[in-house]
């Protein structure tokens, strides 16, 4: 299908030259790094830019690395690129897991984290992981960059705080403190490509602490607080998690849509909390299912 | 719209071409190419009908724009067939096997296995599922297509 949407396409070679464009045009601009989604919006018609802005040509947002406790993933590192890292799969697992899950190969060698929260759909299986490693999303426009936490980025279904002259430089992640163990546990209607019907991502750290977060739950992924005020400080008894389970049902709202009706996500974001809980303490100890299997049944 | 003057190597030979900012590269390659390997599917990424490699990694050619392609390496079946070790290892493999029969996906999915053995050459089965995951077969059931790309790899 051809694009029938007109629009001028520039690759800029340097930050100033893509922040310019983006200051001209602001919100009749969009930025191409995978274009995964952009493209398909743009044959569909859901955007209607005046111009497409390639950024693929700025080698300072490309690749990721740890400096410090602190990781970060440049805007056009692919999902390909993070599942190939052993840093990735060894000091932050859990973005590992996710990161598999995301459509397929072919999709995965292009798309980018960025790219996955600039969509800011409410299945993004990234965004969960991000929630976890308290991640911060940097973002540049021609009167300096901003750090927005993960937890204020998601404003609304397919809604950043991103501001239309705005661009995402990288997203920082912080390694945990402490020895810890996770799980991102994707539920779809079949093994292979979907999007989510839910998502619960969990770390369990060392010192019994623990976080939780969710996608495709809410109208926004993010963090469940009072889920983990329930855990944190205690061993997995039985009562601790059925206290949990009822908690968590207190922080999603998920909808009834043509991938699952509202009651079936209700009940499986129950199922899931505990088996992803179950896998990350023993992932803790060093046993469990290898990062990266089938872990939902 | 202002055209954009592109080159790019496709399956091995120089292309020059003028295209625009509009057109995706999928539709370059067969419309004004002459590729026909890579087929318009699903046209949203969803069925890797449409898969080519590009600098070596396969991609979507309906969710890229060809002004995208401008510098890169491209290679659809038509050169993989003599450029890539595998891949008529596998052509063969599957005809042998009877591992498609329309073959509609069969392309992208020679392309996907190309790219899988040449990064991982003993895969398990799993690994294999999950290489071709994203492409989609009506008429297989897939267990051929798994079985033919297991025994490429075994060299039988």
């Amino acid at each position: 299908m051809p694009i029938t949407a007109e629009f001028e396409y520039v690759k800029p070679k340097d930050m100033d030259e893509a922040l310019r464009v983006f200051s001209l045009y602001k919100d009749k601009a969009r930025a191409l790094a995978g274009g995964t989604d952009l493209i398909v919006h743009l044959k569909e018609g859901l955007a209607k830019p005046e111009v497409v802005v390639d950024l693929k040509a700025l080698k300072e947002l490309s690749g990721f690395g740890l400096k410090g406790s602190a990781l970060r993933i440049g805007a056009l590192a692919t999902f390909a690129e993070l599942i190939a890292s052993p840093l990735i799969k060894t000091k932050f697992p859990v973005l590992w897991e996710a990161s598999q899950t995301v459509a397929s190969v072919g999709v995965r060698n292009r798309a980018t984290v960025a790219g996955n929260i600039c969509s800011a759909v409410p299945s993004a299986d990234s965004a969960p992981a991000l929630a976890l490693y308290e991640a911060e999303v940097l973002v540049r426009g021609r009167n300096g960059e901003r750090r927005i936490p993960i937890g204020g980025w998601f404003t609304g279904p397919k809604k950043t705080a991103l501001l239309p002259d705005e661009i995402v430089t990288c997203v920082e992640l912080k390694l945990p403190a402490k020895k810890h163990g996770g799980c991102y546990m994707k539920l779809a209607r079949y093994e292979g490509e979907d999007l989510a019907q839910g998502g619960v991502a969990v770390l369990a750290l060392a010192d019994n602490t623990y976080r939780v977060a969710v996608c495709a739950l809410g109208p926004v992924p993010g963090r469940c607080p009072k889920t983990e005020a329930v855990l944190n400080g205690n061993k997995l008894s039985d009562k601790v998690l059925a206290q949990a389970k009822e908690a968590i049902l207190k922080e999603i709202s998920p909808i009834g849509d043509i991938r699952s009706s509202k009651e079936y996500r209700l009940h499986m974001a129950q199922i899931m909390l505990e088996r992803s809980l179950g896998h990350a303490v023993t992932r803790l100890f060093g046993k469990g299912p290898a990062y990266g299997t089938e872990n939902i049944a | 719209m202002k055209k954009h003057n592109i080159q790019f190597r496709l399956n091995g030979e120089k292309i020059a071409i003028e295209v625009e900012p509009n057109d995706v590269l999928l539709d370059v390659l067969r419309g004004r190419l002459g590729i026909k390997s890579p087929k318009v599917g699903c046209d949203r990424g969803d069925c890797g009908t449409c898969t080519v490699l590009l600098d070596g990694k396969t991609i979507r050619s309906c969710l890229a724009l060809a002004v995208e392609a401008d510098g890169a390496e491209l290679v659809t079946l038509e050169g993989a067939n003599s450029s890539r070790k595998w891949t008529q290892k596998l052509q063969k493999k599957f005809h042998e096997k009877n591992a498609f029969q329309c073959g509609f996906c069969a392309p992208g999915v020679i392309l996907s296995a190309t790219e899988l053995l040449e990064t991982n050459p003993k895969p398990s089965e799993h690994e294999i599922k999950e290489a071709i995951a994203g492409n989609l077969c009506r008429c297989t059931g897939y267990e051929p297509i798994v079985e033919a790309i297991a025994e490429t790899v075994k060299g039988k």
